[in-house]
């Protein structure tokens, strides 16, 4: 008995209020709203920056031929990521990040189903929605890091440089696909995207383990659940900006 | 302890509300499958540009309005949220601006 009544009463105590809350959010849901709002910043900046370095370059002109690797202008994203598993050479564009957008989007729909069996209090229903998260979260990880890899390997042709030697993939100062900012900015972007989605996973397991183990229902309220949720779709909505400005434009 | 764990009602689920959550979800899939369509279609070009950045912001509207629920908290913490992003899009615009008048000044 005395378990659940001490959790409440400290929720009450945070706001100090006399239980007036401000917004009609409980503390912890609009911290959790702030700290989304500070993060917004940082992936802007990110994505500022990304906008100022390329309109700087020269981009590509289509007129003047076929699209090829070159120095002297930004590569066109459909070209650079054009690689799918298991079919080696194939030119796929953006198939392959298309599934990984699908992929992300669906575990925030199986996110929202378990919110909203938190609300019903269902265990059984909350224990199944997270785990699918999970799962999706994971999937999306694996699905990144072979990303990762393919464009750090390179294609088999690899692609001149200012000097006129041949490179292959890419690393934080050169890259056969385009000026080296290109890469810096795709493994800063992504990279930084990546490491959320990491900790999103770890948060969701967590809140998870504390569902199968019957913390969040001793709490009296599963709304751990929706606090974790803001969390993951903010994820969910920093990869619909990321694949627009990065693999789309 | 676990008499107390007993003691939390479980309710039924609403239907209506599940359903909800999957028309958004589906609204999300096609716009992204729309994008798919547009992006091998359309020649580049700020038509296509701006394409896009009108479809990422509905799609982002969807997910902060109901998937996050913003939609429905109150007018206070919407505009909280909302007011700061707006900003942060005109300091993205500016700094494409910035971008281009670099790209000129450099002469390339």
């Amino acid at each position: 008995m005395a378990s659940s009544a001490v959790v409440v009463e400290e929720n009450k105590d945070l706001w100090n209020g006399g239980g007036v809350e401000p917004f009609k959010a409980s503390y912890g849901k609009l911290m959790m709203w702030f700290f989304l709002l500070s993060d917004a910043f940082t992936f802007s900046s990110l994505l500022v920056a990304y906008g100022l370095i390329r309109y700087r370059h020269v981009a590509f002109n289509y007129s003047s031929g076929p699209f090829e690797f070159s120095q002297s202008y930004w590569p066109v994203p459909e070209f650079v990521f054009d690689g799918m598993p298991l079919l080696h050479g194939m030119h796929l564009p953006l198939v392959f990040v298309g599934i990984m957008t699908f992929i992300l989007i669906m575990s925030s729909v199986t996110m929202v189903l378990a919110v909203e069996a938190g609300h019903r209090n269902d265990r059984v229903a909350v224990e199944k929605w997270m785990l699918w998260t999970i799962v999706g979260g994971l999937t999306f990880l694996g699905c990144q890091a072979w990303e990762w890899s393919h464009f750090i390997t390179g294609t088999d042709e690899g692609g001149r440089l200012l000097d006129g030697s041949i490179f292959y993939g890419a690393n934080l100062s050169l890259n056969q696909y385009g000026p080296p900012n290109f890469a810096a900015l795709f493994f800063f972007i992504t990279g930084f995207h990546g490491f959320h989605v990491f900790s999103g996973v770890v948060i969701n397991f967590i809140i998870f383990y504390q569902a199968t183990t019957g913390v969040l229902a001793r709490r009296g309220t599963y709304e751990m659940v929706e606090k974790v949720g803001l969390y993951w779709h903010f994820v969910d909505l920093v990869w619909v900006f990321v694949f627009t400005f990065f693999y789309l434009v | 302890m676990e008499q107390e764990t007993t003691e939390i009602n479980v309710q039924p689920a609403d239907k209506a509300k599940i359903l909800k959550i999957w028309k958004v979800a589906g609204i999300l899939a096609v716009i992204t499958a729309l994008e798919f369509v547009i992006a091998f279609t359309v020649d580049a070009g700020s038509f296509k540009t701006i394409t896009f950045i009108i479809m990422t912001l509905v799609k982002a509207g969807y997910i902060v309005g109901e998937f996050m629920h913003l939609g429905h908290e109150t007018k206070g913490l919407i505009y909280t949220i909302l007011l700061p992003c707006i900003f942060v899009m005109w300091l993205i615009l500016a700094l494409l601006i910035q971008g281009a008048a670099i790209f000129t000044a450099l002469g390339l």
